[in-house]
């Protein structure tokens, strides 16, 4: 009887839980408390994929209320693999955040951060899980409004200017999402988006129907940080709380991928968006300029957070790059890279965590002799490094092989000497890192300050799962490609 | 114990091996035993191998599926069996002389040594062992990355320069162009297994075979095929037995190693005859065995002259290779054998007189042979198999590759060989002189020395007298080559 119910419950929990924990006493137990909520989430999101994966899509009414007219919730394939990701993520990162929050975060506004966390955790599961496109809007803004409270408690003032950054330009995107969704509600006087799905082909000649779709794109891309639109993200990650970081990078940036592919495949439909409108001709460039540029600024960063933050942006490039070859493999190759890259990317701004933890910075200088004096961290540094670079047997592997078999199944082989010459600018910046922590010396007198294991261990959980997805790639693969076909309406 | 478990456990030895070191790290003489152990064991595992391979047994390992219809595999088959008896017999000889010389020269981090040189081996394993080209690519990868902190040992400004060159180059190469030729081989024949007479036939034709034959001999960085050679010679800040068994034998061998599997079971022969397009590697080779030759000659340090040499004698075996003859082949796959007996021995030499003398450029090395007559003996002994005269195995792997390039007319390959003997001669035969019939400079005032310590002296012997006992018994290697020809 409570199966049925589970759709709701996922956003329920996180967002009833929120003020719960705000009222709870000593930061310790909001603390306990916000985890175990966070890792009831990921509970949740296993038995909706694993039901998806049975019986396909679930459809749930909330109160009852039938869709147009109600708000729907629907669980496909590739929304149920995002709300993995995202609780997956967020309750691996929680788990380890404890210790570093404490040192980083001031003392009376540590209970504010878990309330947040869990606000911020139930607007991304809401973006994923809802059906209907003004609920996207609703979740959009508590994901966004809670993520500004949680950069902006990050430690010096940089976090409050990085924050309002970030919220200007938040908002910005927002609004033209909400525009977008307005416009398409007058042309088919719906919000429900599959009812939007069979709609739009009978007006998608209008013009009102087109600059929806440029703004919801232009709101979308604001979101997602796709090159040129990605400045608010340095400061955002790089002055955030660590473990903040490591959550929303591997998160936030995500969901906004998920929307996108929402919006073009299912709502607007691929003939429109890929045909008509032909949007991989807009996309396709900015990835790859996106992918190009920011790995070159990468490189040159002195800050290992902000060198991670650029690396984002470029990955998000090749998330994008595969969406737009519009073909199953690309898409396939995207969505497994959404995957992967979160698991890459939260280990690494974990590691920063442990580095920050001890180190109170994470300029590269801080680094030189680390390797001696934290040899876990940094080992895990090397080995979350490799998986961004792509080497065999890690995740960063799986995610190359398809794209660089997506664009030769395309016959493009100068894109595929691209992404291969482009991964080894990943080398580079990684390595910048790993020679200053082993090959440089540490201060005179340093000895061993290895991070405590309630940070590592949660960071070397999240390293494993960078090399097991890495070796077995089957149930990775599996879902990327049944939501491919699914999205581009291919029975498999 | 039937091949599979055996296969299993050569994976499984230098692992463990890696991790016991670790674990006993903090006592040097039990660290290094379990080395010495590791490594003999290792040997006896794949010797065991052996004879079933000369049988025509070919056991196969799979694991699980990396994408769909892609397998972790291994599958044993001659040419592997060579590769990794070599390695894992000179591993022995190598734990022998490293013993000796990183406490001769009292180097500091051993126990991160051993441990990658433990884990070196064991990605040698794999690719010795692979069964299709993504996993023969797998720990090629690893090879690179686990040499990495051997190159860098010394940590000093030099060190980090000849890792940054070592490192950009191999994983440029390997990921810009090898991986490319693996997904494009995988996307035009939908498999990447080895299987004799190669998968590509058939499925692509024209310049494109070409153009995919360059990214997979420029993508092996490791064959040191010019002109992305340079980072063998920035390996050379490494200590003396990571250049010795390393640069010597593991790394560069699993370079020419690939080449050949690539062209045998990738390309196949009759393939790469058919199409024209594939000519130009040939002369490639050709070029790269005289140009790396003549940078050797002017080498003044000895480390760098061996590595050029190594260079050319790399493409000894490309070109062999790119004969496209049976006996060529034959003569390819003896010249991994070969030229990892002689050029290991000429390192350790190298190593031994940087020990006991303390001298790295040859222009120091006047009259030392006197005081050092074992490390210089087994010098020559390892000059003559490089230059390839009798009774030395390098002469035996020569003249099989003369007599394929007589057999396929290919005047070009005699030519090379005849022109590079020369020049080997040229740039070995010296320091021989020198060393034996030449006086110490007047008033040079460097101290007193003898030989090495005994490990690095009784391991330079075993594998100088290796290179002389293979001349009178080659049958082993000679039958497994054969067998990789079916000849």
């Amino acid at each position: 009887m409570l199966a049925v119910h589970l759709p709701v419950f996922q956003v329920l929990l996180p967002l009833l839980a929120a003020p719960v924990s705000m009222l709870l006493p000593g930061s310790r137990v909001s603390w306990v408390f916000s985890t175990l909520v966070s890792w009831g989430c990921f509970a949740l999101s296993v038995l909706l994929l694993q039901q998806v994966l049975q019986e396909g899509s679930i459809s749930y009414a909330i109160g009852g209320w039938a869709a147009p007219w109600g708000i729907e919730y629907r669980v496909d394939t590739i929304n149920a693999f995002v709300l993995l990701i995202v609780s997956g993520i967020s309750s691996l990162v929680l788990t380890g955040a404890q210790a570093s929050i404490e040192r980083e975060v001031a003392k009376n506004r540590i209970d504010l951060l878990y309330t947040c966390w869990l606000l911020a955790l139930a607007g991304l599961l809401g973006i994923a899980i809802t059906g209907d496109a003004f609920n996207v809007f609703v979740f959009l803004e508590i994901s966004a409004l809670s993520s500004y409270a949680l950069i902006a408690l990050g430690s010096g003032r940089r976090a409050l200017t990085a924050s309002f950054r970030y919220l200007v330009v938040g908002t910005i995107g927002a609004t033209f999402i909400v525009i977008g969704i307005g416009l398409i509600y007058m042309a088919t006087g719906t919000l429900n988006m599959a009812d939007m799905g069979a709609r739009l082909p009978a007006v998608a000649e209008s013009r009102t129907v087109i600059a929806a779709f440029a703004f919801l794109i232009v709101g979308i891309a604001l979101k997602m940080a796709l090159f040129p639109l990605h400045f608010w993200l340095p400061d955002a990650y790089s002055y955030a709380p660590s473990p903040v970081a490591a959550f929303l990078a591997g998160t936030a940036t995500k969901v906004a991928v998920y929307l996108l592919l929402r919006f073009s495949f299912t709502i607007f439909g691929g003939d429109f968006a890929f045909g008509a409108m032909a949007l991989e001709r807009v996309l396709m460039p900015l990835a790859l300029l996106g992918i190009f540029i920011a790995s070159l600024v990468a490189i040159f960063q002195m800050d290992v957070k902000r060198l991670l933050a650029y690396s984002s942006i470029a990955q998000i490039g090749y998330m994008v790059l595969g969406i737009s070859l519009v073909s199953v493999t690309g898409l396939t190759a995207g969505i497994l890279h959404l995957f992967n890259h979160a698991l890459i990317k939260s280990a690494l701004f974990m590691v920063m965590a442990c580095v920050f933890y001890r180190m109170g910075a994470t300029r590269l200088d801080d680094f030189a002799g680390l390797g001696r004096r934290m040899p876990w961290t940094m080992a895990a540094f090397v080995a979350g490094g490799l998986s961004l670079i792509g080497i065999p047997l890690t995740v960063g592997f799986v995610s190359k092989w398809y794209l660089v078999v997506a664009v030769l199944e395309r016959g493009w082989w100068p894109l595929a000497v691209f992404i291969l010459f482009t991964s080894l600018l990943a080398v580079v910046y990684v390595w910048r890192v790993v020679e200053v922590a082993y090959l440089r010396p540490a201060a005179e007198g340093a000895g061993r300050c290895e991070a405590p294991l309630s940070i590592l261990l949660p960071t070397w959980v999240l390293i494993m799962a960078n090399f097991y997805f890495g070796i077995d790639s089957s149930l990775t693969v599996g879902v990327a490609s049944r939501a491919a076909a699914a999205l581009l309406g291919i029975g498999l | 114990m039937n091949g599979e478990t055996t296969m299993l456990l050569a994976l499984a030895i230098p692992v463990l091996t890696a991790v016991l070191i670790g674990l006993l790290g903090r006592w040097p003489n039990m660290r290094e035993a379990v080395t010495l152990v590791g490594a003999g064991m290792l040997f006896l595992c794949v010797a065991s191998l052996t004879p079933g391979v000369l049988a025509g047994e070919r056991p196969e390992l799979l694991f699980i599926e990396f994408f769909p219809g892609l397998k972790l595999s291994f599958l044993l088959e001659p040419l592997g069996m060579i590769f990794a008896l070599v390695a894992s017999f000179l591993w022995i000889i190598n734990s022998i002389y490293s013993i000796g010389y990183m406490r001769g020269n009292q180097e500091q981090k051993q126990t991160r040594f051993y441990i990658c040189f433990a884990v070196a081996l064991a990605s040698t394993m794999g690719i010795a062992l692979a069964g299709n080209m993504l996993t023969l690519f797998v720990f090629y990868e690893a090879l690179t990355l686990s040499t990495y902190p051997l190159v860098v040992h010394k940590e000093s400004e030099a060190a980090r320069a000849g890792g940054r060159t070592y490192l950009g180059i191999l994983l440029t190469t390997s990921i810009a162009f090898l991986l490319l030729a693996v997904v494009w081989t995988w996307s035009a024949t939908g498999t990447l297994d080895f299987r004799a007479g190669g998968i590509l036939a058939g499925e692509m034709h024209g310049p494109m075979v070409g153009v995919l034959l360059a990214l997979y001999m420029f993508g092996i960085g490791k064959a040191a095929l010019l002109p992305f050679h340079r980072w063998l010679p920035a390996a050379m800040v490494a200590p003396t037995p990571v250049s010795a068994l390393l640069h010597a034998v593991a790394v560069v061998k699993a370079g020419v190693f690939s080449v050949v599997k690539v062209v045998v079971y990738i390309f196949g022969l009759e393939f790469m005859q058919a199409e024209p397009s594939t000519d130009w590697l040939l002369y490639m080779a050709g070029a790269s065995i005289l140009i790396a030759s003549m940078v050797a000659l002017r080498q003044d340090n000895l480390k760098r002259r061996l590595a050029y040499s190594t260079v050319s004698q790399l493409s000894y075996v490309t070109m062999a290779t790119a004969i496209l003859a049976p006996l060529s082949m034959v003569g390819a796959a003896l010249h991994i054998a070969a030229h990892a007996f002689g050029k290991i021995t000429l390192f350790f030499a190298a190593g031994s007189i940087y020990t006991a003398a303390h001298k790295t450029k040859v222009s120091e090395l006047n009259g030392i042979g006197w005081r050092m007559p074992w490390t210089m003996g087994a010098f020559a002994v390892g000059s003559l198999s490089m230059i390839g005269v009798p009774p030395t195995i390098g002469f035996v792997s020569k003249w099989y590759m003369l007599q394929g390039a007589f057999s396929t007319g290919q005047m070009f390959a005699v030519a090379v060989i005849f022109v590079s003997t020369l020049l080997n001669a040229a740039y070995f035969l010296p320091v021989v002189y020198a060393a034996f019939f030449r006086k110490p400079a007047v008033g040079e005032d460097s101290p007193e020395h003898g030989e090495a310590p005994w490990p690095v002296v009784l391991a330079l012997t075993l594998t100088a007298a290796g290179t002389i006992v293979l001349f009178f018994l080659p049958a082993l290697p000679l039958g497994l080559a054969k067998g990789l020809m079916g000849l």
